[in-house]
């Protein structure tokens, strides 16, 4: 990134076409939903409930709980909102793993067998298939996730290298979804560690030049439900829709926990 | 029922709500409530950039900026608005970097800064770089930012709690000519805690209004499922006015067929539209700028390719937004997502494939009328004390018939900070104005009908038939006949809503009802979005009418201003009165609009 902007060639204004661009009908076929489905208000006990619905080559796992919400069963609960991967509200297990509904096409899954979908583990389940979130939020919060810098303000901008702001680059990517944290077995057993995400924020502070608040974020992430619980089992970096690299950056933090504070 | 008490409490939480939040908080006793978490807010979602005259690259200034926003705007925009947004722009992406953003730099360290849609060098000599960037996920950036900053100031907010009615008090105010009139006054508002179905009362002096758009109008859009024009229904109801809800932007990228977003920066970095032909067809439509020519211009061009025969694909539908010019490594510099995009959705590799693109519902021009205080109208010219709006929400107007592309993102961050300021200065002065009898009346006695409901209409087939009607009548060409029919549907639509049914009786995350409740607002704002363009009878912007293809400025120079008013019945748009508003003119004069 950061390049200096070059003139690219004019295009040409007229090209030869081949011809380009899917083949008709879209696909149509089966899938079987399975869905965890639990409502503290009618009962204790979670369920798997089951449909069979029709649906299409472009459609995403969301769009299958949408049709079964919309048109069979209104009471299915689970979050959404921008529907194509940048708002973080629909992660979710499907087959196992932690995905955004919405980045997931039905076709890349193997149909022939029930698609299981289950709310991400490790926080507390309110219905269906939403979490209660403030507990990810709470770590997200204490690792100070907003700049601090003790310097007078220029009347313009901080001055920062094209170098400089590639270094923390991919961390800004991460969209709070919980997809990590929520797919690691530390945090499974032990709801106290920070966990994945709040790592990421932290890290994506502490590599930032413009920023003066490392060594405190440093010396939370030093703690004992901190970075070193990490065990670098890279479940989190398979999760991430947003294709950071989690356990790297983790990695990075620890790193600096030991070169920088100690 | 629990009644809260605050000075300032702000209604949403994207890009205008935080932005005002951090102002507001830091001055007064604020909360934020908002329907999302503020993460999820669809400021995320905004991808190019947002402009200002930083001249970090090369010459430039506010005046050229405030030029191009109202020239890209077909004169319809009030150019004191434009020129305060133009002006504050600087200060507002300078703001944003220090409170952390990551814009992408130049060489020297600062600010980059690239070309996009309708912004132009002295007066539309050539396109100019002025959108500042953080790749293609600067409103990711810039949501991310805000709440970090949130987070920062320990602002209080209220998660997942939908605000379903404002609650404003009439008062007879008499004028100096003996004259009386109504005065609105801001009371609070009504909420309801999607957790467990509990209804809560706040008490504000002041009230903002930050809600976002009504993209879900329409069937093929860019934004998200939540964007159902609360804010707009809830002022509407309320009894304030909607200005110039017949302008709907259709962004011109849009995915073909999902209509996901695919950011113009993707021009704006040098990606160009071609047809079946293979023709470069913007040349013919805008021979000066071309590609980068504004988004009312480009959609309808790609509309009128597709008409005309030369759509590409397999029923000639869409057509190519070409990429393959470009390296490969400058797209993954500067346009990572939306070429992730289009691999992930339509399986189409961008480096070697053209991407199948048509245009898609994007923003909504119109909505709650304010001034450049962010102080919302209830006529032309009446305050309505303690109530303010800013973002998509809002119409100040700086966007008037057409937004240019970024000047979203600047207006979120302008007005909103003037919103939060402002509703904060009000408050320190203001006194409580007592909540009404029964305010939870309205709210608890629509819910409870909906929950009791057997009259086996499902809010998902309306919706669609709603959607689907809008974007067959209402999309880029429109004429009388299109408006009609698409009014005959909302009205057939209107009727059936008394007869939703909902499947889920719990309390606790019942989206099912809440789904309910924005068709509701989605229905009324068609309703006023398709009689605004009936009487519109000129083309301008984003409102296209076939049967009326030129720009009218004789008669139709004016802000559409439409009423709730049950005691109306004009040319059949029975319940809704339209009226207008001059536009406020300060130095460019309407000329023809060509690129």
């Amino acid at each position: 990134m950061s390049t200096p902007t070059k003139e690219a060639a004019e295009p040409a204004s007229k090209i030869d076409m081949k011809e380009s661009g899917g083949g008709g009908e879209i696909p149509s076929f089966d899938v079987t939903l399975q869905v965890r489905r639990y409502d503290p208000e009618f009962s204790d006990d979670a369920r798997w409930d089951e449909w069979t619905i029709t649906m299409y080559g472009t459609d995403r796992v969301l769009d299958a709980l949408h049709k079964v919400k919309w048109e069979i069963d209104g009471s299915l609960t689970f979050r959404r909102s921008c529907a194509h991967g940048v708002c973080g509200s629909d992660a979710m297990r499907i087959n196992g793993r932690n995905r955004l509904a919405c980045k997931v096409l039905l076709k890349d899954l193997d149909t022939s067998k029930p698609i299981m979908v289950e709310p991400i583990k490790g926080l507390p389940v309110e219905k269906d298939l939403i979490v209660d979130m403030e507990p990810f939020f709470q770590s997200y919060r204490e690792i100070m996730p907003f700049m601090v810098n003790n310097s007078p303000a220029p009347t313009g901008e901080r001055i920062q290298s094209p170098e400089e702001r590639e270094r923390f680059d991919d961390t800004t990517k991460c969209i709070l979804c919980a997809a990590c944290t929520s797919s690691c077995p530390v945090f499974w057993t032990d709801g106290q560690y920070f966990g994945p995400a709040a790592i990421v924020n932290a890290h994506r502070f502490i590599f930032d030049s413009r920023d003066d608040a490392g060594d405190m974020r440093l010396e939370v992430l030093n703690d004992k439900e901190g970075v070193w619980r990490c065990r670098t089992i890279f479940n989190c970096t398979d999760a991430c829709p947003r294709g950071i690299e989690v356990t790297k950056a983790i990695q990075e933090v620890k790193r600096a926990v030991l070169t920088r504070s100690m | 029922m629990q009644v809260h008490k605050y000075d300032v409490v702000i209604v949403g939480a994207g890009g205008a709500g935080m932005r005002a939040a951090i102002e507001s908080g830091q001055r007064a006793h604020t909360a934020v409530l908002t329907k999302l978490y503020p993460t999820r807010s669809h400021t995320g979602a905004a991808q190019g950039g947002m402009c200002a005259a930083l001249a970090n690259v090369e010459e430039d200034n506010w005046e050229w900026h405030t030029f191009d926003t109202v020239k890209g705007g077909d004169y319809l925009v009030d150019q004191d608005a434009a020129e305060v947004m133009a002006k504050e722009a600087i200060d507002a992406v300078l703001d944003l970097e220090k409170m952390g953003l990551p814009f992408n730099r130049t060489p020297e360290g600062k600010i980059d800064q690239r070309r996009f849609g309708g912004h132009t060098r002295d007066h539309g000599k050539a396109a100019v770089r002025r959108a500042c960037y953080a790749a293609d996920r600067t409103g990711h950036m810039i949501l991310q930012t805000l709440y970090q900053n949130c987070v920062k100031h320990n602002v209080e907010f209220y998660n997942e709690y939908y605000v379903l009615d404002l609650l404003t008090v009439d008062e007879e105010v008499t004028r100096e000519d003996g004259t009386t009139y109504m005065q609105k006054k801001t009371a609070g508002v009504v909420s309801y805690d999607l957790a467990n179905g509990e209804i809560h009362v706040f008490q504000a002096k002041s009230v903002v209004f930050a809600t976002g758009g009504l993209g879900k109008i329409f069937k093929t859009t860019s934004n998200a499922h939540t964007l159902t024009a609360d804010g707009m229904a809830l002022a509407y109801r309320a009894g304030i006015p909607l200005e110039d809800m017949e302008f709907v932007q259709f962004h011109p990228t849009g995915l073909a067929g999902l209509g996901i977003l695919l950011s113009e920066a993707a021009r704006g970095e040098g990606a160009i539209l071609r047809n079946s032909e293979g023709e470069r067809f913007m040349e013919r439509y805008a021979p000066t700028i071309k590609d980068l020519a504004p988004r009312d211009i480009v959609a309808r061009s790609m509309a009128n390719e597709v008409r005309e025969g030369r759509g590409a694909g397999p029923n000639k539908d869409y057509v190519l937004l070409d990429l393959t010019h470009l390296e490969p490594a400058h797209i993954d510099a500067k346009l990572p997502d939306i070429t992730e995009f289009a691999r992930t959705y339509l399986g189409v590799e961008p480096y070697t494939e053209p991407v199948p693109v048509f245009p898609t519902c994007h923003y909504a021009m119109g909505g709650v009328p304010t001034n450049v205080k962010a102080e919302v109208l209830q006529d032309n010219d009446t305050v309505v004390p303690g109530l303010f709006a800013a973002g998509e929400v809002a119409c100040v107007s700086v966007h008037g018939s057409n937004r240019l592309g970024t000047n979203s993102l600047l207006d979120i961050n302008v007005f909103g900070k003037r919103a939060g300021i402002a509703a904060a200065e009000y408050a320190a002065t203001a006194e409580f104005v007592d909540i009404p009898e029964n305010p939870t009346a309205f709210t608890e006695n629509q819910l409870n009908a909906m929950r009791a409901s057997t009259g086996g209409e499902r809010t998902a087939t309306l919706r669609t038939e709603l959607q689907e009607t809008m974007d067959a009548n209402m999309q880029v060409f429109r004429s009388e006949e299109t408006i009609k029919e698409a009014l005959a549907v909302i009205a057939d639509l209107r009727k059936r809503y008394k007869n939703v049914q909902i499947q889920d009786k719990g309390k606790r995350f019942n989206l099912d009802l809440l789904e309910a409740v924005e068709l509701g607002f989605l229905l009324d704002m068609a309703e006023v979005m398709t009689v605004a363009a009936l009487h519109r009878k000129e083309s301008r912007g984003g409102h296209y009418r076939e049967d009326y293809p030129e720009r009218d400025d004789e008669n139709f120079m004016l802000h559409s201003m439409m009423y709730l008013d049950p005691e109306s019945s004009t040319d059949g748009t029975t319940g809704i009165r339209a009226d207008t508003k001059p536009v406020v003119f300060t130095r460019y004069e309407p000329m023809e609009r060509k690129y």
